[in-house]
C-alpha cells in the first residue's frame, strides 16, 4: 500500500504548497491571532486617508488593575505580531521568544505585553496585499505609501482601543527601533521607557541603496506585473527571493559567515565549474530566500522598505534631531552592537547624542558581539542582561513589582 | 596662591565600600540639581548622590562591564568616553559636571575640562596627586615609577596617562581663567589636609585632591 500513500497524479509538494498559500492568503485578511477593525478613518502622512483598516496582535502576560505595566513590541521589516508564539505559517518559535516570556527579560509574569503587526504588513493588518473594500481586490500599488510615523499612529489607536492610557515601555530593533523613537516624539507622554535598538535617527543612504536593490530585484520578476500578481494568479517568488538574500548578508556579519560556513562546499568535495550552489553559504542564502517567500507578500516588502527609507528624525525638526525629543520625559535605553553594519554603533551614538542635546535620561549599552545587526534576535546573554537591568531599573521607577534583584 | 585652604568640615573616614572622595564630592553638590559623572564606573556615586541630594544623575562610562552594571541598578549611564563624546552636550546643561578620578586618563586633558566648565555650570575634579612625598620618594630614592595605595598599577598597565600633581592643575586652571571655588586635599584613607598651609604644602602632603571650578 506505501506507493499509494498520496492519490495518484497529484505532487504532494504541490498540495503542501497550496496549503500554505491558503493559510498565508488567509493571514492576510483574517489572522489567528487578536484583531482590530476600526472604522474611524487613519490619516496618513501622504494625506491619503485609510477608512476602513484593521490591525492583527498578540498579547502575552496580564494588564494590571492600573493599567501600568503594558510593554509594546515594535516588530522588524519582515516581522509580524507572533513574537512569542508559534508562528501559524512556519510553525516556528515566535521571533523574540529568547526575550520574551515567562521569566525572561521582557517577562509575561510581570508585563502586558502587546505585539501587533505594522501598517503595510501581511500578517493581519491593513497593507498593499489586503483586500480593498471598494474593490473587493487586493490594493496592490492603490494602497497609500505609510511612513513609521503612520505605523506608530496605527499603534496609538490600538493601544488606546485597549484602554492604556500609557504605556511602560516601548521596545524594538531595526525598524521596530524606529518606531519606538517615533513613540518618543509623537506620543511621549504616553510612554514611560523606551529601548530603541539597532537604529539610528534616520535611515543612512547605503541602506536605501540596500533596500532600491531588494525593490529592484521584485519589480523585475515578470511575475510581479506590475503588483497585479495575484488577480493573475501569481507571485513574483524569485524576486522577493533575491530581495531576501541580497538583504540578509546585510543581516549578519563577515566574521559570522566566516565563522559559520567559511568557504565549505555544500555536499560535495571539490567546485563543479558551474553554477550550482557549491558553498554553503550560497545554500544557505537561498534557503533563507524560499521560506522567506512563503510567508511574505512581495508588494508589502516595497512599502515596508520604503518607510524605512524614509525616516529621518532631523528632517521632521527643522534638521536637528534633538529638537524630536526636546522636553522627553521618557527613560530611554539605545542599544547598538559591535558587528551591526547595517546600523553601526555610530547610528546609535546619533540617537543618543540627539538625546543628550535633550537633556532626556539616556542609557546607552554597545553590545560585544560577531552576529551582526540580527543579534537583537539571536541567544545574546550581555543583551538579555542589558534589556533585563534597564527594564527592572525603570520599573522601579514606576512603582511595578520586580521581585528578588 | 591665594586660595583659602578649607578646613571647615571634619575629616570624613571611608564609608563601606564608597570610595572616599565620593563624600568629599557630595559635601560640594547642593540639592536637586542636575549632575553628569565623566567616568562614572558602576554608578557609585551617582547613586550616592541620587539617595543623599534627590540629583537627576547621568553618567558617562567606557567600560560596557560597568554601564551594564548601572544600568542595571536603575541609572542613566552612557557608554562613551570622555575625549569624544562630551562635546555632543549642549552648552550649561547640567548644574555639576563631575569627572572623579578620570581626568588623568584622558586623552586631553585640557579639552576635556574645558567641555566639562562648557556643559556644566560647576565642574568638579578628583584626581591621585603625584607630588604626594610617597611619589617623589620613589622615583628620587628607587628610581622607579611609583606604586602606591592610589597608584596601584605598573606604568605599562595603568589608564593613568596625564599625570600631575595639584600645583600643576591649579596652574592649568590659571592658564584657562577657571576660578577655583573650593580646593580639598586628602590622604588616602580620606582624612583632610585640614589647616591651613601654602600650596607646597598640600602638593606635599595630599594623596588626592577635589577641586569645584566654575568659568
Amino acid at each position: 500500500m506505501a506507493e499509494t500513500a498520496f492519490p495518484a497524479g497529484a505532487d504532494p509538494i504541490t498540495n503542501r504548497e497550496r496549503d500554505n498559500e491558503r493559510i498565508r492568503r488567509g493571514e492576510v485578511d483574517t489572522p489567528s491571532s487578536l484583531l482590530m477593525r476600526f472604522s474611524e478613518p487613519l490619516t496618513l502622512d501622504s494625506g491619503a486617508v485609510l477608512s476602513d483598516w484593521q490591525i492583527g496582535y498578540q498579547t502575552y502576560g496580564r494588564l494590571n488593575e492600573a493599567k501600568s505595566n503594558a510593554v509594546l513590541l515594535c516588530h522588524a521589516l519582515t516581522g509580524d505580531q507572533h513574537a512569542a508564539n508559534r508562528h501559524p505559517l512556519t510553525g516556528r518559535a515566535g521571533w523574540w521568544e529568547t526575550l520574551v516570556g515567562p521569566g525572561r527579560p521582557i517577562d509575561t509574569d510581570r508585563y502586558f505585553v502587546i505585539c501587533s503587526n505594522v501598517l503595510g504588513g501581511c500578517s493581519g493588518t491593513t497593507g498593499p496585499a489586503s483586500l480593498d473594500p471598494s474593490t473587493g481586490e487586493p490594493y496592490g500599488l492603490d494602497f497609500p505609501v505609510v511612513t513609521i510615523a503612520d505605523m506608530v499612529r496605527a499603534q496609538a489607536r490600538l493601544v488606546e482601543a485597549l484602554g492604556i492610557e500609557t504605556l511602560f515601555a516601548v521596545v524594538g530593533g531595526s525598524m521596530g527601533g524606529m518606531q519606538v523613537l517615533q513613540w518618543g516624539v509623537s506620543y511621549g507622554d504616553r510612554v514611560f521607557a523606551a529601548l530603541p535598538i539597532a537604529a539610528g535617527t534616520r535611515h543612512s543612504p547605503q541602506n536605501i541603496g540596500f533596500h532600491e536593490v531588494g525593490r529592484q530585484a521584485i519589480m523585475a520578476d515578470p511575475d510581479w506585473r506590475g503588483g497585479r500578481y495575484e488577480a493573475a494568479g501569481l507571485r513574483p517568488k524569485k524576486g522577493l527571493s533575491v530581495a531576501r538574500m541580497a538583504a540578509h548578508i546585510t543581516y549578519v556579519s563577515e566574521a559570522a559567515l566566516a565563522r559559520k560556513f567559511g568557504r565549505a562546499l555544500q555536499d560535495r568535495d571539490m567546485v563543479t565549474y558551474g553554477f550550482d550552489a557549491d558553498f554553503q553559504v550560497e545554500s544557505y542564502l537561498r534557503h533563507q530566500g524560499s521560506t522567506f517567500v512563503d510567508r511574505f507578500d512581495a508588494n508589502s516588502y516595497l512599502y515596508l522598505t520604503r518607510a524605512m527609507d524614509y525616516f529621518d528624525l532631523a528632517l521632521q525638526h527643522d534638521g536637528m534631531a534633538a529638537n524630536a525629543f526636546l522636553g522627553t520625559m521618557t527613560r530611554w535605553c539605545v542599544i547598538s552592537f559591535t558587528s551591526d553594519w547595517l546600523f553601526p554603533t555610530a547610528e546609535s551614538r546619533t540617537v543618543v547624542h540627539a538625546l543628550n542635546a535633550a537633556a532626556a535620561e539616556v542609557s546607552f549599552v554597545e553590545i560585544e558581539t560577531d552576529k551582526g545587526h540580527d543579534a537583537f534576535l539571536l541567544d545574546e546573554p550581555s543583551f538579555d542582561s542589558a534589556v533585563r537591568g534597564f527594564l527592572k531599573g525603570a520599573a522601579r521607577a514606576r512603582g511595578l513589582p520586580v521581585g528578588a534583584p | 596662591m591665594s586660595l583659602a585652604v578649607d578646613a571647615s568640615a571634619p575629616p570624613v573616614a571611608p564609608v563601606g565600600d564608597l570610595r572616599v572622595d565620593y563624600d568629599v564630592i557630595a559635601g560640594l553638590i547642593a540639592p536637586n540639581t542636575r549632575i553628569l559623572d565623566v567616568g562614572c564606573g558602576d554608578g557609585g556615586l551617582m547613586a550616592l548622590l541620587k539617595e543623599r541630594h534627590g540629583v537627576r544623575a547621568s553618567g558617562i562610562e567606557l567600560s560596557p562591564e560597568n554601564v551594564a552594571r548601572a544600568v542595571a541598578r536603575g541609572l542613566s549611564v552612557v557608554q562613551g568616553d570622555a575625549d569624544t563624546d562630551l562635546s555632543a552636550y549642549p552648552d550649561n546643561a547640567f548644574d555639576y559636571v563631575i569627572l572623579s578620578q578620570t581626568l588623568q586618563a584622558t586623552r586631553n586633558p585640557k579639552a576635556v575640562l574645558e567641555n566639562l566648565l562648557r556643559i556644566g555650570k560647576r565642574g568638579i575634579v578628583s584626581f591621585p596627586n603625584f607630588g604626594h612625598w610617597t611619589v617623589r620618594t620613589q622615583l628620587l630614592l628607587r628610581g622607579r615609577m611609583p606604586n602606591t595605595g592610589m597608584l596601584p598599577d605598573p606604568w605599562w598597565a595603568t589608564q593613568n596617562i596625564h599625570f600631575c600633581t595639584i600645583r600643576d592643575f591649579v596652574e592649568l586652571c590659571e592658564t584657562m581663567d577657571v576660578d577655583l571655588q573650593r580646593a580639598i586635599a586628602m590622604n588616602r584613607r580620606g582624612r583632610r589636609v585640614t589647616f591651613n598651609a601654602p600650596w607646597w604644602f598640600w602638593n606635599l602632603l595630599g594623596e588626592q585632591a577635589v577641586f569645584l571650578l566654575s568659568k
